[in-house]
């Protein structure tokens, strides 16, 4: 390409977008907010056979100062949904979330009086995964797809307004 | 009725008297039905029993009887570790006056119950050292498990935080 | 003097502001001492106030949503308030608007670990209430099923506990076992996780002999498994020296707490279920009740070790005695029809649409069935007005009983032995808060 070969070895020309969005998509370290069940199989997720590690995005970082995207594994019900949304207003930006399983993306089988009938009430959802729980190859699923949004995003305005990818 | 059973709710009688209201069997689960003041003496000599002692007391739990005149029920169970047995005892309170005297002087155990209790059903305990709501937000202003009060919940009854 | 050997005298030189000071007798002693450039003064607390701190509820260690509240005094803890209910679903609400068999499906999700044996727990109160017995060849498998069960939750309590204390490696080999564990659940029942495998008078479907051969090849090769975890661990001197002397509960206490399961047998008190008021087939089962007498959290790691081998014990004994027949019990107007009949039979079609619809109808009357399940006692009171609904229906969760025992036993102790602690009493919150 001209400015490359003008400029001689070392230099790539490229848009900053599709730069800052590949090493973003590659370095997304998850907060894992384990509730309830859909924990255990995010636990599972990380075990020797499905081994999350593979996607870039093993390291589970209880911090949230620390992570790029939040995990809400688990039923959310209204007195933990401050805490929830605590946690999220203390993740540095650009920032996800992924609604784990039927609960946190609807309230689930759980329609009762304590129960938050889905987590985007409260919080801007990016991926909704289904089941209940959801295997971990369907985790991975929604991983993946993330991967694929977090890289066409842009770096000035990284929370695109479109929908929310569904994964069923 | 098993013949343990029947020792324990016969001493139960001599003890208490016309405290014992009714005396019920279903599927071999006896339910001796106390007067509400009797509850304490009646825990006291279960768990001191000479001969069946009942060291554990396994659950405290309110019911919501909603149509009839003494509203709410709370029941007990006891287990005998040494005799392998299990006895329920029940208390009916009206829903004007719905305090029972708390066991946990007799039964540490209880007070987690006893607040469940109070949380889920309304039922408050006398002399009970720290009655806090179990599950619910302390600020919370109805009991979920009555009958009155709908699956859903109260719309807004208790604050989520803004989306943003 | 070089600049770099200034004491701490020379800061000292410039005097202190004076300033807004409280007056003389309302200074605290370090303000006091401060100011006197006292530097022999000793004190028992240099804030002169406990100070409080919030664990949870969501912290790496707490096991999911448990919040607790600590009073430290340095790094002692004073005292220890556990607060729950940020898991609090609402199950007993949800149970009296569902008919008996739609509640089965929220069984799986009150002890996460081990949906199977929550399954057991609750069809069999339910069928103590219709006074109805499942044939025998279910019950074997009911029983079979629900000790791999046991299993499965007790690999989480130990390799959560081990992780918590600083040996991660052993959470991995944990899951790795789980995983086979699943795969048996994936073949037996059709869902690796949450399992809803009973039904009233029986269960989903007959096991078929790959899924038998599976759990067979399974318990084979689990003790050696089992075996490389312990050496891991039960030789480790950090391990040992964590657990050991912390937490510490005497069979009186523990009782009078209302512990149960593997938490009291750990304090010395030989309380099992399964053996003393048994259920299913167990009377016919040889397997010993595990006691240890330190009421430690390594003996009740113990506890839970030995438990894990009685467990394959078991299921040998299940697999050799599993007889044949059917595995649903003769009761049309109680238990569903097959699917197949349904489609070909009026009467089945009929039953069918009356026991979806509007529920087995149960007589009036209260019951209570506990079993053993691997955190304790798990019972289901259920009240039944006689309609195809309970009226009311009480969980007896062994979680939320073992919790309770958390602020005694962690009195006194250091602020890192809550973990070893908590992870000794293998609480699950699902079911601690319902």
């Amino acid at each position: 390409m001209g400015l490359e070969s003008a400029l001689g070895e070392g230099y790539l020309t490229t848009k900053l977008d599709a730069l800052v969005g590949w090493a973003r998509k590659n370095s997304l370290w998850p907060m894992p907010m384990g509730l309830s069940c859909c924990a255990i199989e995010l636990m599972s997720a990380g075990d020797p056979r499905h081994d999350i590690s593979r996607y870039g995005m093993e390291v589970m970082r209880f911090s949230p100062r620390q992570s790029d995207v939040m995990i809400v594994a688990g039923t959310v019900t209204y007195k933990m949904a401050h805490v929830v949304r605590k946690i999220y207003d203390q993740m540095a930006e650009p920032r996800w979330v992924i609604a784990m399983g039927a609960c946190a993306s609807s309230g689930g089988m759980f329609r009762s009086y304590s129960v938050v009938q889905g987590i985007d009430q409260f919080l801007p959802v990016d991926v909704f995964t289904a089941g209940c729980p959801p295997r971990p190859e369907n985790l991975f699923n929604a991983l993946i797809e993330l991967q694929k949004k977090v890289e066409k995003s842009s770096v000035l305005d990284y929370r695109d307004r479109k929908e929310p990818i569904i994964i069923s | 009725m098993n013949s343990i059973i029947e020792q324990v709710v016969s001493g139960l009688r001599e003890r208490l008297g016309d405290a014992v209201e009714d005396v019920r069997e279903f599927r071999d689960d006896v339910i001796v039905v106390l007067s509400r003041d009797a509850i304490v003496d009646a825990a006291t000599w279960l768990r001191d029993h000479e001969e069946v002692p009942f060291p554990l007391c396994e659950d405290v739990f309110g019911i919501d009887a909603y149509s009839r005149k003494q509203r709410f029920e709370v029941n007990y169970h006891f287990y005998s570790v040494t005799k392998k047995v299990r006895i329920h005892l029940k208390v009916r309170v009206e829903e004007d006056d719905a305090v029972v005297p708390s066991i946990t002087a007799v039964y540490p155990g209880a007070g987690w119950y006893e607040r469940e209790t109070w949380d889920m059903i309304g039922v408050r305990f006398s002399g009970h050292p720290d009655l806090r709501r179990a599950y619910m937000p302390e600020d919370y202003e109805y009991h979920p498990l009555r009958k009155d009060y709908p699956l859903m919940g109260v719309p807004g009854s208790i604050p989520l935080p803004k989306r943003g | 003097m070089s600049e770099h050997t200034k004491t701490a005298d020379d800061f000292f030189d410039t005097p202190l502001p004076t300033t807004n000071l409280p007056p003389k007798e309302q200074r605290s002693q370090l303000l006091q001492a401060l100011l006197d450039m006292d530097p022999d003064i000793s004190f028992d607390d240099p804030l002169e106030n406990d100070m409080v701190l919030n664990m949870g509820p969501s912290h790496p260690a707490t096991h999911g949503v448990l919040r607790i509240l600590l009073r430290l005094d340095g790094e002692t803890i004073v005292s220890a308030m556990p607060e729950l209910g940020y898991l609090h679903r609402g199950y007993e609400k949800i149970a009296e608007n569902e008919t008996y068999h739609e509640f089965i499906t929220h069984t799986d999700r009150l002890d996460y670990l081990q949906p199977l044996h929550n399954n057991v727990a609750y069809i069999l109160a339910v069928e103590k209430l219709l006074g109805i017995e499942a044939p025998v060849r279910a019950q074997y498998i009911r029983t079979m099923l629900s000790e791999l069960a046991r299993i499965s939750s007790h690999l989480v309590g130990f390799g959560v506990m081990a992780m918590d204390v600083g040996a991660m490696t052993l959470l991995l080999w944990c899951f790795r076992e789980r995983e086979k564990i699943h795969d048996i659940f994936d073949l037996v029942v059709g869902a690796r996780f949450t399992t809803s495998f009973t039904r009233i008078g029986g269960i989903a479907q007959d096991i078929t002999d790959e899924g038998l051969a599976a759990i067979r090849a399974f318990i084979d090769q689990f003790p050696e498994r089992q075996q490389e975890g312990e050496r891991l661990l039960n030789r480790n001197r950090i391990f040992f020296d964590r657990c050991r002397n912390t937490g510490v509960i005497s069979a009186e206490d523990a009782l009078a707490i209302g512990l149960t399961g593997p938490n009291l047998r750990g304090s010395g008190v030989a309380m099992d279920l399964r053996r003393d008021n048994p259920y299913m087939i167990y009377d016919q089962l040889d397997f010993d009740v595990i006691t240890e007498t330190e009421g430690d959290s390594l003996a009740r790691y113990y506890v839970r070790l030995a438990e894990m081998k009685e467990s394959v014990k078991i299921i040998y004994q299940c697999l050799d005695k599993l007889p044949q027949g059917a595995v649903h019990a003769r009761e049309p107007k109680k238990v569903l029809p097959r699917k197949e009949r349904i489609y070909t039979r009026m009467e089945e079609l009929i039953h069918d649409f009356m026991i979806v619809n509007f529920g087995v109808n149960p007589p009036e009357g209260e019951v209570y069935h506990a079993v053993e399940s691997a955190k304790g006692q798990l019972g289901f009171h259920i009240v039944s007005r006689g309609e195809g609904h309970p009226w009311r229906l009480k969980i007896r969760s062994p979680s939320f009983c073992n919790l309770q025992a958390l602020p005694q036993m962690l009195k006194g102790h250091l602020l890192s032995d809550i973990l070893a602690v908590l992870g000794s009493l293998d609480p699950v919150m699902g079911e601690a808060d319902k």
